[in-house]
């Protein structure tokens, strides 16, 4: 792993995009990483697009600006693609992960991206069949991890476990395992 | 890396800090600009875990005020609030200094309207900084909760009985995650001790009274012996801090020198822009380039001696400001360092920079531009502009 991984998340207001964030840092934590999770903060709505970013580092972390250069940016919803400027900044190098029923191919198309990698998963429709709605953002950790290989499948499984089994029922935490372990097996990449 | 790190935002790790430090009171507003740090410590109040009599007033002057007459009782004190609730407080915290009345506040910096805004600047709390209050700044929420602890028992040093207030910057601190170490229970109440109050107004066969008429026969005296106490406390802050690190294994002083004694050009910040900062130290280090950064932690009182010693043998410092002094020469940073290096034989050349008003971000670009800004500086020998804007739009 390179010395400081940047992730940025887009999603709109009540999707999980500021979760998942936090949840990415606490399975990184548990592998021992240092980790930031912050949300971009403005007129939060339901709906309205929005950002949160994640840190992770072999090193502890001292800086405490903007995530500019991203590394790993996720979309938790296409409608974004064409509103907002997913790729912006995004290194040579990096890898954009896209909650869409639509190919790889089909998004680098869209966006006319150069270089980088794109992955593509349906975590809404996985979310539905395993939670019984389309909150995607558990799902697409399993994706990122994936298309990333930045952390283990394990221990994501293990500590994701470990956070939720306090605060949901076992239908939801199962659910929520499913949709990651799906993800994981069903993102595709080019 | 120690299994007992936790990620938490720098709220939560300071209301962690009250839990473990369980005052006797805390009166606090619970609404916006207060911050979720009162409303984590508030569900410590319904799990019943800790003893706090927690008092939700109507407004931050309210808050200040019930603080005052519950440190004066005889009880240990806590408060946190955060911009337009510090300045609306503003009356009381004077009072609580002046009577002398060991109250710890937690704030979370944040800018103050107009026009409104939610993100971090240091004007807040640079507007109280001749409130008679001691103030600390921390970088991170690991120093945000360990400044918490260190505060009670310099407010509370008997030499000292004034109120800290220990800062965390708005949002970047206080609202994002962070890796954050807890000390264990029995070691905090250990540290901080039993609270022993001095003149409490509930001892009723000592009775007393706070803050009677005091006209121009006394109060300057008075005064007079305030300024003294603060003065006072800067050893104790050392002190605290020496022992702070036998149960923390983290150092703390003054301030923090980062790759500053041989250092050639350096960067004086407060609060989290000192961690983009190091950063950007470490990479200039990394091409050679001689630079380092001053970090403050104490900015009440101000310890101008020691930052004269650590900084006099630079050629050139750039002071950031995160809150502009409208009118003055430069920002309330500047002002005390360049007045402090007048006493030094050998001046650096320096400049400043406000920057951040409102949350506008301070990245490693920006801090890059400011020691290449110091190298020609040094080149040429002399300041062409003073006081610049970093990051704006003219």
């Amino acid at each position: 792993m390179e010395k400081l991984i940047e992730v940025r998340w887009h999603g709109r207001g009540g999707q999980g995009a500021v979760t998942a964030s936090k949840l990415l840092a606490t399975s990184a934590l548990a592998e021992d990483m240092y980790i930031q999770a912050f949300p971009e903060y403005g007129p939060e709505r339901m709906g309205a697009p929005i950002q949160a970013f994640t840190r992770i580092s072999k090193t502890p972390i001292k800086i405490h600006c903007h995530v500019a250069n991203p590394s790993i940016v996720v979309v938790l919803d296409p409608t974004l693609l064409g509103v907002v400027d997913v790729t912006d900044g995004l290194t040579e190098d990096g890898v954009l992960i896209v909650n869409t029923d639509e190919t790889p191919a089909q998004i680098r198309e869209k966006l006319k991206l150069k270089g980088r990698k794109v992955y593509t998963v349906d975590a809404s429709k996985i979310a539905q069949e395993t939670l019984g709605r389309p909150l995607p953002n558990t799902p697409l950790i399993g994706a990122l991890i994936k298309a990333t290989g930045l952390l283990s499948l394990e221990s994501v499984l293990a500590d994701i476990e470990d956070k939720f089994k306090g605060k949901f029922s076992s239908k939801i935490v199962e659910g929520n395992l499913e949709a990651i372990k799906r993800a994981y097996q069903e993102v595709k990449g080019e | 890396m120690s299994k007992k790190i936790t990620a938490l935002t720098g709220n939560e790790a300071v209301a962690y800090a009250i839990k473990q430090i369980n005052p006797d009171v805390m009166a606090a507003y619970p609404i916006t600009p207060q911050t979720a740090l009162v409303q984590k410590f508030s569900e410590y109040v319904a799990d019943g875990l800790v003893d706090t009599e927690f008092i939700t007033v109507e407004s931050e002057h309210s808050a200040m005020s019930a603080c005052v007459g519950a440190a004066a009782a005889g009880g240990r004190v806590m408060t946190a609030t955060s911009a337009n609730g510090l300045a609306l407080m503003f009356e009381i915290v004077y009072i609580a200094a002046s009577n002398r009345l060991p109250i710890v506040m937690s704030v979370v910096n944040r800018a103050l309207s107009a026009p409104i805004n939610i993100h971090c600047d240091h004007s807040d709390t640079m507007g109280a900084r001749d409130s008679g209050w001691i103030q600390l700044y921390s970088e991170n929420a690991q120093e945000a909760y360990d400044n918490t602890i260190q505060a009670i028992r310099i407010a509370e040093h008997m030499e000292v009985r004034l109120p800290v207030m220990v800062m965390q910057d708005g949002f970047i601190t206080s609202h994002g995650i962070d890796c954050v170490e807890f000390i264990d229970d029995e070691k905090v109440t250990k540290f901080i001790g039993k609270y022993q109050p001095r003149y409490p107004l509930l001892d009723v066969n000592h009775p007393v009274t706070y803050g009677p008429l005091d006209l121009y026969d006394y109060y300057f005296e008075h005064k007079r012996q305030q300024a003294e106490a603060i003065k006072k406390s800067q050893k104790v802050v050392v002190e605290v801090g020496n022992e702070f690190k036998q149960i923390s294994g983290r150092e703390y002083g003054l301030f923090e020198e980062y790759h500053l004694s041989d250092a050639e050009r350096a960067i004086v910040a407060l609060s989290s822009t000192a961690g983009t900062a190091k950063q950007v130290v470490d990479e200039l280090r990394a091409k050679g380039e001689k630079v380092g950064l001053l970090k403050l932690r104490l900015f009440r009182p101000f310890p101008y001696q020691e930052i004269i010693q650590a900084l006099s043998h630079l050629k050139a410092i750039a002071i950031l400001d995160r809150s502009d002094s409208f009118g003055g020469f430069g920002g309330p940073l500047f002002t005390e360092i360049r007045s402090a290096l007048l006493e030094s034989e050998k001046i650096p050349q320096n400049v400043n920079y406000i920057y951040g008003l409102g949350g506008r971000d301070i990245n490693q670009v920006d801090i890059t531009s400011i020691y290449a800004d110091l190298e020609n500086i040094v080149k040429k020998g002399k300041v062409e502009e003073r006081i610049k804007y970093l990051g704006v739009r003219e």
